[in-house]
């Protein structure tokens, strides 16, 4: 790679990132084409993609060397000081350039290789079928049916071809409303609610400026209206702060007028823009990523950082979405700006809530190929793919998957999967070593010939799917309950620490409960197969004796005589009791990982006269 | 005095009880001696509310007409509403149940009056005796004695009779050494560490006042537990500054000059008001459900309450480092020795000690560190989060104890014997009580009230095996390693369970708790079965064997 000037360098340090001390592991740092690698003295190895980073910093000399700070989209920040200054300076350069790549071809997914046969890659992308996920939703139907309006995208280029639309509305009611609505982005199906038919439909802002109307658009909205039977009035979810939207009309956007549309209930929900959550986010890890973190400072910080309000603003407008269907049987109209960020976040959100199918392992990828990667959210600009405009990373995709961890601690049964899941899935949404994610909408995804060229992540998470599976989940549960109910009371918001230290061990718990009853679920399933085998045996023991005696030389031949008759040397091999230890052990408990560890640190040292400690504000005098 | 004066209406038809989570009930409300009880007239019986009037923090009276509605605010947090039709009914069980709640005298409370309706196996009032704490010392080393200096409570009122003490020190040197120390408080053993011999001792502060006051005997006290050559600690639960300021009111800490072998780390945990206002202000940010984000995240940040369960633990977490890491003998000690010593003393002990994290083993903790080391229940815990009068001595010191060791139990899940409800019990009985074991503020006043001959001790019950197995963790497997937590904020939670309680429906997370045992329970299950075939299977084949060989 012409980016790689430096491949190796020696006796770097890496840097316990919350240590005031310093406290450092020596190693060597390796640059690969794909991945930063540092493996330490005890032979222990970090690997960094490079798609990962998010920002690479040099700072300024030091006596013992010259410090790195990268931070990696999965919340990982590592801090090297490289001995040489030229060293530090060839490695920076280079991750500058690696981790900002110019075009899509330089993405890793277009080198990863798995080593899969070519049938079996293609059979992958094939796993998640859109067109079967509709008709499992029952559309087809009397009043919905396949619009071919798009099929080559000639009237939005960020919407897939395949799009389900009222019967009643004709392409020119459809071409009009698109004309009418930003990007082109008219009301579309996004979920339908078989039982109640009620329908989640998606669509960008209208074009209404201060008094613009468009007579199909209104057309449009009475069809999407009159396809609830049922119903005579529908909402319309507009899913920006209200003074967001109004100052949208001076640009020649907006709003729906309630005037102008028939039957209409129209309705703000007050999510902010993808520029106040990035910053949101950015001001959360500036207040967890700091050392030496008072209990105040960290709840102010979070506080300041607005990041559970918007949160909670996302699943309040979820919650709001769901009930209208669930319990008035209204159809919901759901948009913001251009229909692809808050849009997504509230129509998945919504479904998720009312259908228990998404909170299966495949019905979830079904979700996120449906509401997140086929109508277009801008994977490419806001995961920052690609050397492009900072402004337009946005850390939505996120939320969504904080909004979902919420709902699996309010609800541990309901679901499939587990935090792991999320996890991973936020995971390859950054790393690009598959195509799923990769560029801002269907179309760009077909030219880029993703599904000829690369591979798709679904497959393989399907493949270690028990890593997944959350060992409480209740399937009768899922179904009797028919619409999940969360509490939003404010103090239902925790700060997800899995996620954002998910790299920092010595914050977690040391004992896992979840991992504990995951492996003594899996072990159930072991034991059982154990105990019909072994029941089998004995029931063929227990018939021998009188075969015995009526066939003795038969027996020779018995082919369960043979395993039997190794059995004695099975206690050596099977422990009679499966060692249940080895999932309770404790993980790296000891002071070293602790902060207050350090005190004493400075305490063996010879007698400072005041020694400020790290955490919490302790000063010792002797 | 008669329970009946205080009653003058004993009982009001037609009361409507509203409390959380439960669809408001119809009934009949009778006041006893010591209960509130609205039975409904439903057959089942099920909708009866029994409440201690000792559980009872505050009431708060309304009328709406001639219908009045009495708010009764509890110790264990809990709010529940009565709407009683008549005005001087509801008059007359407001001032009744206002009497009742807060008697004066420690004799007419329920314990005295308890009898219980379980057979007694094992009688709690001798289960934790000093002289059986001390047997288990007198096993692993003989450098230790139990003192009977304070048998008549005379040489130090909130110590009980017997106390361990190092063996070299005679009882004299103890008189002299108490006369020195605050409330009389001279050092004792609180633990031992027999991985290293390393000792944990707690005392109150010094009374060296302004002029540098001293006493041999204490610096010989307590430097008789040091092996030679090496130095101790003593962390002091108080500021420097407030330490010094001590000194003016005829307190004091170690002055290096007459400490040498000593070094003194002063590490401050928050006392008395302070915690009850905490408390106060937590629990009204929990109670509030219309509160938006920021609102909440500001009370919660405002009500400190987790920056004092950092405090304790860090402290807790440094003396514990002294001894396990250090190697270093330990001295723990604020103002009186009451309160936040304790936390920091049994904490350690919770860390370092894998015995304390059992069922038995943490009661012995809190019979030895807390009830008769003399920690002042009768005083802090008589109001809890929703007093309204200005008392002094409430303080939740006991309530953030255990809700420090439930963030260590978040954090190690496997390695305690008991499960949260074991601490919510706790926290419960601490409050109000049919049981004497939380009554009165020490070993001389528990002495006094014959509470073990008039009183049913708490683990007289609590040990039952019906009862027990409430409070078992499934997950338990004993670990005899050291625990550190981390203390970081983003480690420290909201101890749900008690703040949350009544604030929203736990159903689902009940559910989930149910199907994790069940699990667990299969688990052993399916283990036997396969075992036991293993087993026969096995005999069977040396049968074989032998018939074989044969």
């Amino acid at each position: 790679m012409e980016h790689i000037r430096t491949t190796k360098v020696e006796q770097v340090k890496l840097i316990d990132r919350f240590s005031t001390s310093n406290k450092s592991l020596m190693g060597t740092l390796y640059l690969t084409a794909t991945h930063l690698l540092f493996i330490d003295s005890s032979q222990k190895e970090t690997w960094i993609l490079h798609h990962h980073i998010a920002a690479v910093e040099k700072l300024a000399l030091t006596t013992s060397g010259c410090p790195l700070v990268i931070q990696c989209k999965n919340f990982r920040v590592v801090h090297f000081i490289v001995p040489r200054e030229r060293d530090c300076h060839d490695i920076y350069n280079s991750l500058l350039q690696l981790s900002k790549p110019a075009s899509y071809d330089e993405l890793y997914a277009f080198s990863y290789n798995p080593k899969q046969n070519e049938s079996k890659r293609l059979q992958g992308w094939q796993l998640i079928d859109l067109a079967e996920e509709y008709k499992r939703m029952g559309v087809p139907d009397s009043n919905w049916q396949l619009s071919n309006a798009n099929r080559d995208y000639e009237i939005c280029d960020s919407y897939p071809r395949e799009l389900y639309v009222p019967r009643t509305a004709s392409k020119p009611v459809i071409v009009g409303s698109s004309k009418f609505r930003s990007k082109g982005r008219f009301p579309v199906l996004s979920y339908y609610h078989r039982d109640k038919e009620a329908a989640i439909c998606r669509c960008s802002q209208p074009l209404s400026g201060f008094s613009a109307r468009c007579l199909e658009d209104e057309n449009m909205l009475h069809a999407i209206s009159i396809a609830n039977p049922a119903h005579h009035y529908m909402y319309v979810m507009d899913t920006r702060p209200k003074l967001n939207a109004m100052a949208n009309r001076a640009a020649g956007k907006g709003y729906e007028n309630e005037d102008n549309y028939a039957n209409i209930r129209f309705q703000f929900v007050g999510i902010e823009n993808i520029h106040v959550m990035r910053s949101s986010l950015q001001k959360l890890l500036e207040v967890s990523g700091t050392k030496a973190l008072s209990v105040n400072s960290f709840l102010s910080g979070l506080e300041n950082s607005g990041w559970l309000r918007h949160i909670k603003a996302v699943l309040d407008a979820a919650i709001f979405l769901a009930k209208a269907i669930a319990v008035e049987n209204a159809t919901v109209l759901v948009h913001c700006s251009d229909g692809w960020d808050r849009t997504s976040q509230v129509c998945s959100l919504g479904s998720l809530l009312l259908d228990s199918h998404y909170r299966t392992i495949k019905g979830f990828m079904v979700l996120i190929e449906k509401d997140w990667i086929s109508f277009g959210h801008k994977f490419s600009d806001r995961c920052g793919q690609l050397d492009g405009d900072p402004k337009e990373i946005s850390p939505v995709f996120t939320q969504f998957l904080e909004g979902v961890w919420h709902l699996t601690e309010q609800f541990p049964q309901a679901f499939e999967y587990n935090e792991a899941f999320l996890l991973q899935i936020h995971e390859h949404v950054h790393s690009c070593q598959f195509g799923n994610f990769l560029g801002n909408c269907q179309k760009e995804r077909e030219e880029l010939k993703l599904k000829e060229k690369t591979y798709s992540l679904w497959p393989f998470l399907l493949d270690e799917q028990k890593k997944y599976l959350n060992p409480l989940y209740n399937r009768d549960f899922s179904q009797k309950l028919v619409l999940l109910e969360p509490n939003t009371a404010s103090f239902n918001f925790k700060f997800w620490r899995n996620m954002y230290h998910q790299f920092d061990r010595t914050m977690h718990p040391r004992q896992s409960v979840f991992n504990l009853i995951m492996t003594m679920s899996e072990q159930n399933k072991q034991l059982e197969k154990d105990f019909k085998e072994l029941e089998a045996k004995m029931k063929q023991r227990n018939r021998q004796p009188e075969e015995l005696l009526t066939k003795e030389p038969l027996q020779s031949v018995n082919p369960a005589s043979p395993a039997l008759k190794t059995s004695p040397c099975f206690k050596k091999e099977q422990p009679l009791l499966p060692m249940n230890d080895s999932i309770r052990t404790i993980e790296g408990s000891n002071t070293a990982d602790n902060r207050y560890s350090e005190y004493m640190e400075e305490l063996s040292k010879a007698e400072p006269a005041v020694v400020s400690l790290e955490y919490g504000v302790a000063r010792m005098t002797c | 005095m008669e329970f009946a004066e205080l009653i003058k209406t004993p009982r009001a038809d037609n009361v409507v009880l509203h409390r959380p989570f439960y669809p408001a009930v119809e009934g009949t409300l009778c006041l006893t001696g010591h209960h509130l009880i609205l039975s409904s007239r439903r057959q089942d019986n099920a909708e009866e509310l029994w409440l201690l009037h000792s559980n009872i923090d505050s009431i708060e009276k309304r009328f709406v007409g001639s219908l009045g509605t009495i708010i009764i605010k509890c110790k264990d947090l809990r709010i529940i509403q009565l709407d009683i039709p008549g005005m001087e009914e509801c008059l007359n069980i407001a001032s009744s149940i206002e009497a009742l709640s807060t008697l004066d005298s420690v004799t007419l409370m329920y314990p005295f009056f308890y009898r219980p309706m379980f057979e007694v196996v094992e009688d709690g009032w001798h289960s934790f005796l000093p002289e059986r704490e001390f047997e288990l010392l007198s096993s692993v080393t003989n450098e230790w004695r139990l003192s009977y200096v304070n048998k008549e409570f005379s040489v130090c009122p909130s110590y009980p009779p017997a106390v361990t003490v190092p063996k070299s020190i005679d009882d004299e040197a103890l008189r002299r050494v108490a006369t020195f120390r605050h409330g009389g408080r001279f050092p004792v053993l609180s633990y031992y560490h027999k991985k290293n011999g390393m000792v944990m001792m707690r005392s109150s502060q010094p009374l060296t006042g302004t002029n540098g006051r001293r006493c041999k005997e204490d610096s010989a006290l307590i430097n008789a537990t040091l092996r030679a050559g090496k130095r101790g600690y003593i962390i002091d639960t108080r500021s420097l500054n407030v330490a010094q300021q001590a000194r003016a009111k005829g307190g004091g800490f170690e002055q290096e000059v007459q400490y040498p072998q000593w070094r003194r780390i002063h590490k401050s945990v928050e006392r008395y008001n302070i915690l009850q206002e905490s408390l106060i202000k937590l629990v009204e940010a929990c109670n509030d459900q219309s509160h938006n984000m920021d609102r909440w995240l500001s009370k919660l940040e405002a009500s400190n309450w987790l920056t004092h369960i950092k405090e304790i633990l860090t402290a807790a977490c440094l003396a514990a480092q002294c001894i396990d890491r250090e190697g270093a003998s330990v001295l723990v000690h604020g103002t009186e020795g009451t309160d936040s010593t304790l936390q920091i003393t049994s904490l350690a002990q919770i860390i370092l000690d894998p015995r304390c994290r059992t069922i038995r083993g943490f009661e012995a903790l809190v019979e030895r560190e807390w009830l008769q080391a003399g920690h002042p229940f009768q005083q802090r815990c008589a109001q809890s989060a929703y007093s309204n009068s200005k008392q002094k001595w409430e303080s939740p010191v006991f309530f953030l104890f255990l809700d420090c060791v439930w963030q260590i139990l978040r954090q190690f899940p496997c390695s305690f014997e008991f499960n949260e409800h074991f601490l919510i019990m706790l926290f419960e009985h601490a409050y109000a009580s049919q049981f004497g074991t939380f009554l009165g503020n020490n070993e001389s006043d528990r002495c006094k009230l014959k509470l073990p001959q008039k009183t049913m001790s708490l683990w007289s019950w609590v040990n039952r095996p019906q009862e027990l197995s409430k409070f078992k963790n499934p997950l338990f497997e004993a670990n005899s390693l050291v625990i550190w937590p981390s203390v970081a904020p983003q480690s420290l939670q909201l101890w749900e369970g008690v703040f949350l309680r009544w604030n929203r429906s736990s159903k689902f997370l009940d559910e989930a708790y149910e199907e994790m045992n069940n699990i667990i329970e299969y688990n052993k299950e399916l283990q036997a079965k396969v075992n036991a075939l293993r087993r026969q299977l096995a005999e069977l084949e040396t049968d074989d064997g032998m018939q074989e060989s044969s």
